[in-house]
C-alpha cells in the first residue's frame, strides 16, 4: 500500500506541467485566448457570432480596422479614403503592400467580387444587409436585377476603389469594420468551389488564404484553432505575438479554472455567482467595462392590453433599474434608461424613465385597471439561463407588489423562445441587443417598422423617418439631434422597456499589454504583447 | 450461438431504422429551426437558407432523401458548421470519447470488482462497510460536483495536473478518466458484490473448498466466472452510456468529444447532426449489448444452450 502511494504520488509529480501555458509564452509569444463556443467556420461572409469575430480579426481585414481604443475607425486593407460633399461616394484607395497571404496583391476587383459574393442570394448570407447601403446593392440581393455592374461599388483601378451608397450613411466607415464586408480571396474560393458554396473547403488550414495579421496554422475542432504571425502582412513590422491559440471553452467555470491554472491569458467571460466575491476581494484579474448593449423586455403592442402605451409605460415606471443592477446581477451592470447605451460613439440619450409607484398606479388605472383589477395575467417568457431566470423573478415581483397585478414567467429553450418571439407568440419577453458598429444607428435601426429584429408590433413611421433623415444628414451635430428626437419618441411609446447596460465581465492576465477597455470590445490582436513586469 | 447473434443483428436494423424515422420527425416537430438566432436574418435570407439546405421541399421528400442517404452513408452537412459533414463531426469526437470511455471503465472496472469482491469476502467487517459506503457516496455524487472537486484538489491546490484540456498537456487525461470511472466504479463494487455472495454460497464453491482448492483459487478460478455476470451484463450499456454520456465530464475538463457535439446539436437544431449522433450512439449500444449479451452466454454455461 505504502509503494502504492509512492508510486502514484511520483507518477503524478512527474506529469505535473513544470511552467504553466502563460507561463511560457512570456518567451514563445503565444498568447492563449478563452473564445467561448467553436467558431462555426472561419468564412467571413457565411459565419456569425463573436468567438468567429475574434479569429476574422486575427486572419483577415476589412477597409478600415476596428481603433484599439474604441472611437473612429483607422485605416485597414484601405491606407486613406476621400468622401464626396454629398456623402454619398468613397474612394478608398488600398494599401500598396496589401497582400493575401500567399502573396498576391489585395486589389481593388478583390473587393468587387467579394461584396458581390455576399449579395449572391444562393449563398446565404446573414449580413447580406451590412451592404444594403449601396446604391441597387439590395436589389440585386433580392433578384430585381440581375447585372451587378449597376450596384454601388467599382474598381476605379488595380488599388481604386468606388463606393456609391443612397444615403450619406455616415456611419458607413464603422460598417466596413464588420467582417461581412471583408474580402475573400477568389481563386481560392473558387478551387474549392463555387461563389455561392457555403460548403467549400477553402477554410481549412492548408487552404485558407486572407489578408489579416495571421495565418490559420492548425484547427482542431472544439480543441483549439492556432494562428501564426503572417510576415506578409502590410503593417507585420507591428504585430508581435507569434501565434494565438483559441481556446472554445462554453464553459464559464472550465474557463475560470483554466484561468486559474495558467491556461490562459484572457477569458470570454467570468461566472457571475463570483463576481460580487471577487470585486469585494479585488482581483486584480477580474476586468469590468461598459459595453455596447442592453438588456430590455419588449411588450408585444399586439396584444389587447399592452396595445395601450399608459400599461406598457405603467409597467416600465414600476421597475426599479437600480436595485435590479446592485441585487439581482451584481456585476457592474449599469441601469439603462434609453435604448442606446449611452457613449456610442458621442451619443448620450437624455430620456429618462422614473421608478415611480405612484404615476405607474395611476397610468394603469387610466388605463381602466386600477389597483390592478381585471388586468389578465401576464407572462415573461424568457430562454434558460439562471440570470435571465433572476431578473424575471425580480420584475414579477416589482409588478405584483407595485402594481397589483399577475405576472407568471416562462421559461423555455433557447430555440422555443427565438421562435414564440419571431411569431409574436408573447406578452412580454426578455431581450438584448449588442451594436455591430459604434453607432446609435445599430440600435435604433432595428425598432423601425418591418425590421426583423423589431418583434413587438411596434410599427411607427414617425420614428421611421427620424432615422431616415438622420441617415441623410452629414452633420454630426444635427444627426445626433434628429437620433435623439427618435431616442426619445420610442421611450415616450416604450415597445421596450430598458433594463440595464451590458458590461463586459472577463479575467485579462497581468502580462498582456496593448488590451484597451472600449465599448465594442474589439480587441484587434495585432496590437497585443506580452510583457511581465 | 451463431444463430443467436444472426438473429440480434437483424432485429438491429428495424430498431435503427426506427430510431432515425421517429427521431427525424421529432427534431423537425419541435419548434424553432436551425437558423433562428438573437439577430434575426430576414425573410429573404431565411428563404436562401432554407433552399440551400433543401428544407423547403415537402416534409416527406426530406424524410425519403435522408434516409436513402443514409444507406450509402452519407448523413449530410451539418447545418450549424458550414463545410463539414456530420459523419467528419462523428470521426473527429468519437476517438476522443472513446479513449476516454475505455480508461474510465479499465479504471471502473480495477476499482469496483476489487472492492466488490473483498466486500463479499470479508462480509460484515471493515473491508466491507467502508468500500461499499464509499460505493454509494460514489452512485450518489453527480459527476458534476466530482469534476471540479478533483480540479480544485489535484489542479489548482496541488499543482499536480492539468485542469482541462485532452491530449494537450502532459497527464491531462487522468482527472477526467477518474472522474467518469468512478461513478461506474461505485456501481461495479455493488453489483460485484451481489453476485458474489450469491455464488459464494453454492453447492459447488463448497465442493471447491472440500476438495482442498486454497482460498485464491476458489475466489479466482470458481466464484469470480459466475460472480462476475451481472457485472458483464452492466458492461454492454455502461460502455455505451459511456460513449453517450460523457457530454459532462466533455464539458467540465474542455475535452473534444462526441458528447459535447450530441447536445449541443440539439441545442442548436442542427438537424442533420441530431440525427446523425442519435442513429450512431443507437447502433452502439445495439452492439454493445449484443457483446456483453455474448460474453455472458460464454461465461455462464447453463444458458449457452437456450
Amino acid at each position: 500500500m505504502k509503494y502504492t502511494f509512492l508510486a502514484l504520488s511520483l507518477f503524478l509529480i512527474s506529469c505535473s506541467p513544470s511552467s504553466s501555458p502563460v507561463d511560457l509564452s512570456v518567451e514563445s509569444k503565444v498568447f492563449h485566448y478563452g473564445n467561448g463556443t467553436e467558431p462555426q467556420g472561419l468564412d467571413p461572409h457565411i459565419v456569425t457570432g463573436v468567438p468567429e469575430h475574434h479569429l476574422l480579426l486575427a486572419l483577415c481585414e476589412g477597409l478600415t480596422s476596428s481603433n484599439p481604443r474604441g472611437g473612429e475607425s483607422l485605416p485597414g486593407s484601405a491606407s486613406s479614403w476621400d468622401i464626396s460633399d454629398d456623402g454619398k461616394i468613397y474612394t478608398f484607395y488600398l494599401q500598396e503592400d496589401g497582400k493575401w497571404s500567399n502573396g498576391d496583391p489585395v486589389t481593388a476587383d478583390d473587393y468587387v467580387w467579394s461584396w458581390k459574393r455576399i449579395l449572391t442570394a444562393t449563398l446565404g448570407s446573414q449580413y447580406p444587409d451590412m451592404l444594403y447601403y449601396l446604391v441597387n446593392a439590395e436589389e440585386f440581393h433580392n433578384g430585381s436585377i440581375d447585372d451587378f455592374s449597376k450596384v454601388g461599388v467599382k474598381a476605379i483601378d488595380k488599388d481604386i476603389l468606388q463606393v456609391t451608397l443612397k444615403e450619406p450613411t455616415p456611419f458607413f466607415l464603422g460598417l466596413l469594420s464588420h467582417y461581412s464586408t471583408w474580402p475573400v480571396h477568389k481563386p481560392t474560393v473558387l478551387e474549392h468551389g463555387s461563389i455561392d458554396d457555403r460548403n467549400g473547403q477553402w477554410t481549412r488550414p492548408g487552404n485558407f488564404v486572407c489578408n489579416g495579421p495571421f495565418n490559420l496554422k492548425t484547427w482542431e475542432l472544439n480543441k483549439k484553432i492556432v494562428v501564426e504571425k503572417n510576415p506578409l502582412y502590410w503593417d507585420s513590422n507591428i504585430v508581435e505575438l507569434n501565434e494565438i491559440h483559441f481556446h472554445p471553452v462554453s464553459n464559464e467555470m472550465t474557463e475560470e479554472r483554466m484561468f486559474r491554472a495558467g491556461q490562459l491569458h484572457v477569458t470570454n467571460t467570468f461566472p457571475s455567482n463570483k463576481c460580487e466575491p471577487d470585486i469585494q476581494e479585488k482581483n486584480p484579474s477580474l476586468q469590468i467595462h461598459p459595453y455596447m448593449g442592453t438588456y430590455f423586455y419588449r411588450f408585444n403592442t399586439k396584444n389587447e392590453v399592452l396595445k395601450d402605451v399608459r400599461v406598457r409605460k405603467a409597467l416600465a415606471y414600476s421597475i426599479d433599474r437600480k436595485k435590479i443592477v446592485e441585487s439581482v446581477t451584481r456585476c457592474g451592470q449599469i441601469p439603462a434608461y434609453s435604448f442606446t447605451p449611452p457613449g456610442s460613439n458621442g451619443f448620450y440619450p437624455d430620456t429618462k424613465i422614473p421608478y415611480d409607484i405612484e404615476l405607474a398606479k395611476s397610468l394603469l388605472k387610466e388605463a381602466g385597471y386600477e389597483s390592478g383589477e381585471n388586468f389578465p395575467v401576464l407572462e415573461i417568457l424568457f430562454n434558460t439561463s439562471e440570470g435571465h431566470r433572476k431578473v424575471a423573478l425580480a420584475v414579477q415581483q416589482m409588478w405584483q407588489q407595485n402594481l397589483g397585478i399577475n405576472v407568471e414567467l416562462v421559461n423555455q429553450d433557447w430555440k422555443v423562445y427565438l421562435s414564440r418571439e419571431m411569431i409574436g407568440d408573447f406578452q412580454v419577453s426578455r431581450a438584448g441587443w449588442i451594436g455591430d458598429y459604434e453607432d446609435p444607428n445599430t440600435f435604433l435601426d432595428t425598432l423601425r417598422p418591418n425590421r426583423g429584429n423589431n418583434k413587438t408590433g411596434w410599427n411607427n413611421f414617425e420614428f421611421d423617418n427620424l432615422l431616415i433623415k438622420a441617415n441623410a444628414t452629414l452633420d454630426q451635430a444635427e444627426r445626433y439631434k434628429i437620433l435623439m428626437d427618435a431616442e426619445r419618441l420610442l421611450i415616450d411609446e416604450m415597445p421596450i422597456a430598458p433594463i440595464y447596460t451590458y458590461v463586459r465581465v472577463y479575467q485579462l492576465h497581468d502580462d498582456v499589454k496593448g488590451w484597451y477597455p472600449n465599448i465594442l470590445s474589439h480587441h484587434h490582436p495585432k496590437y497585443l504583447r506580452l510583457e511581465r513586469d | 450461438m451463431l444463430s443467436i447473434f444472426l438473429k440480434r443483428i437483424l432485429l438491429a436494423v428495424p430498431v435503427l431504422i426506427a430510431v432515425a424515422s421517429i427521431t427525424f420527425f421529432l427534431v423537425r416537430l419541435a419548434p424553432g429551426g436551425p437558423f433562428d438566432a438573437e439577430k434575426a436574418v430576414s425573410e429573404q435570407v431565411m428563404k436562401n437558407l432554407n433552399e440551400v439546405y433543401n428544407l423547403n421541399a415537402p416534409l416527406s421528400e426530406q424524410y425519403f432523401d435522408y434516409m436513402s442517404g443514409i444507406l450509402v452513408g452519407d448523413f449530410g452537412p451539418s447545418f450549424r458548421f458550414p463545410g463539414r459533414s456530420v459523419t467528419e463531426l462523428i470521426m473527429t469526437g468519437l476517438p476522443v470519447t472513446f479513449e476516454l470511455a475505455i480508461y474510465s471503465m479499465l479504471i471502473a472496472l480495477f476499482i469496483g470488482t476489487l472492492s466488490g469482491v473483498t466486500a463479499a469476502l470479508k462480509r460484515n467487517t471493515f473491508l466491507d462497510y467502508i468500500p461499499m459506503s464509499i460505493a454509494m457516496i460514489g452512485i450518489c455524487v453527480p459527476t458534476f460536483l466530482l469534476g471540479p472537486l478533483l480540479v480544485l484538489i489535484f489542479g489548482i491546490n496541488l499543482e499536480l495536473l492539468p485542469v482541462s484540456g485532452w491530449d494537450q498537456l502532459p497527464g491531462d487525461k487522468i482527472l477526467p478518466s477518474l472522474t467518469l470511472g468512478f461513478a461506474y466504479a461505485a456501481y461495479i463494487a455493488r453489483l460485484s458484490r451481489g453476485g458474489m455472495l450469491e455464488i459464494l454460497n453454492q453447492d459447488f464453491i463448497r465442493t471447491a473448498r472440500a476438495k482442498g482448492l486454497t482460498e485464491t483459487m476458489v475466489v479466482t478460478k470458481h466464484a469470480m466466472q459466475g460472480g462476475l455476470i451481472p457485472v458483464v451484463s452492466f458492461l454492454g450499456p455502461a460502455v455505451a452510456g459511456l460513449l453517450a454520456g460523457s457530454f459532462v465530464v466533455e464539458t467540465i475538463f474542455q475535452i473534444p468529444g462526441l458528447g459535447r457535439f450530441y447536445v449541443e446539436a440539439a441545442f442548436n437544431r442542427d438537424y442533420t447532426m441530431i440525427l446523425g449522433t442519435t442513429i450512431f450512439f443507437s447502433f452502439m449500444i445495439v452492439v454493445f449489448n449484443l457483446f456483453s449479451d455474448i460474453l455472458a452466454l460464454w461465461l455462464n454455461p447453463r444458458s449457452r444452450d437456450i
